[in-house]
């Protein structure tokens, strides 16, 4: 055996063209879109651009570009691991400054 | 149980015969993940000082991020898109065996991050030029929220741009592992792990926009 069949294996999917290029069409649509709303005058539609269409534009970077899709079920519980303690850091520290 | 410590052995190391060094994929790209999850972890702290001031002094907020420039963000922010993307299909060129076409878009994406950076040299010179940098006389005068707004932008988008650097250097370093078949169809986890490191920076500023130049 060959050290290249022993990564065959793990080579098992490769992102196409097609479809990094139709992600990146859909981060730059959405880029639009967050500019779109900042600009409406509205704070809840900017709130809603900051809140829904970042989170969804990093998540498009993560699934796609970073390839989290395709990776094992392990690794994506560490990524939800990972976020989630950020979650929590974030969460706990407003939560202390708004209700203290 | 001999033989299968024997085929255990075999599926280690390399046959006898082949003297290539031992590759830990998963290991090194595993690495890699938890390298970007300390990342995420150090710009959420400075996210979270951001968030608190801005809960404290929002009008200020307000005003000083109507001064930066939403034009040269919004390009930046393209161009930081873009060079994702390109990195992204360098990963699939090399896995496909097609290495120049992999070191082409590689180049782009080295292009992609000085354009970032020289943008970003205009925004700064052009925001120290009129006086405002942490503690310019000009800042001290106005309130303190705004000081605080500006000394976040220059810290934040400063460990970014550092970040930047950081990434463009590996790029050039990359180029060569291609140009000397280092990095090759059957081996390029040094190739992907620079992507992963790209799209971390690419994630950090898609932040950064909304917070920064779309606060206003």
């Amino acid at each position: 055996m060959t050290s290249t069949t022993a990564h065959d294996a793990e080579q098992v999917h490769i992102v196409g063209y097609g479809t990094l290029i139709k992600v990146w069409g859909i981060l730059v649509a959405l880029t639009g879109a967050l500019v779109a709303l900042s600009a409406s005058h509205s704070p809840n539609l900017a709130l809603l651009g900051l809140l829904v269409i970042t989170p969804t534009k990093a998540s498009l970077v993560f699934f796609y570009f970073m390839h989290l899709k395709y990776e094992s079920t392990a690794l994506k519980y560490m990524v939800v691991a990972a976020i989630t303690v950020l979650v929590i850091f974030v969460g706990l520290t407003f939560a202390d400054y708004l209700y203290r | 149980m001999t033989s299968a410590a024997a085929e255990s052995t075999s599926e280690t190391q390399p046959a006898e015969g082949h003297a290539g060094p031992h590759r830990d994929y998963i290991g090194a790209k595993l690495g890699m993940w938890i390298f970007v999850f300390t990342e995420l972890i150090l710009f959420g702290g400075l996210f979270v000082a951001y968030g608190m001031y801005r809960a404290m002094f929002p009008q200020d907020f307000h005003h000083a991020s109507g001064e930066l420039n939403v034009t040269l963000g919004v390009i930046n922010t393209l161009v930081l898109l873009t060079s994702s993307l390109t990195i992204a299909m360098s990963i699939t060129a090399i896995r496909l065996g097609k290495k120049v076409q992999a070191m082409a878009l590689l180049s782009t994406t080295a292009v992609f991050g000085c354009v970032f950076l020289v943008n970003k040299f205009f925004e700064w010179k052009a925001k120290i030029h009129h006086g405002i940098f942490p503690g310019s006389p000009l800042l001290a005068q106005r309130h303190h929220g705004e000081a605080l707004f500006f000394s976040l932008y220059y810290g934040m988008t400063g460990l970014h741009g550092l970040h930047v650097t950081v990434g463009v250097i590996l790029m050039v370093i990359m180029l060569v592992f291609l140009a000397r078949n280092k990095i090759r169809q059957d081996d390029f986890i040094k190739l992907e792990n620079t992507g992963l490191y790209w799209h971390l920076v690419d994630v950090i500023w898609i932040f950064l926009l909304p917070l920064f130049y779309l606060a206003a």
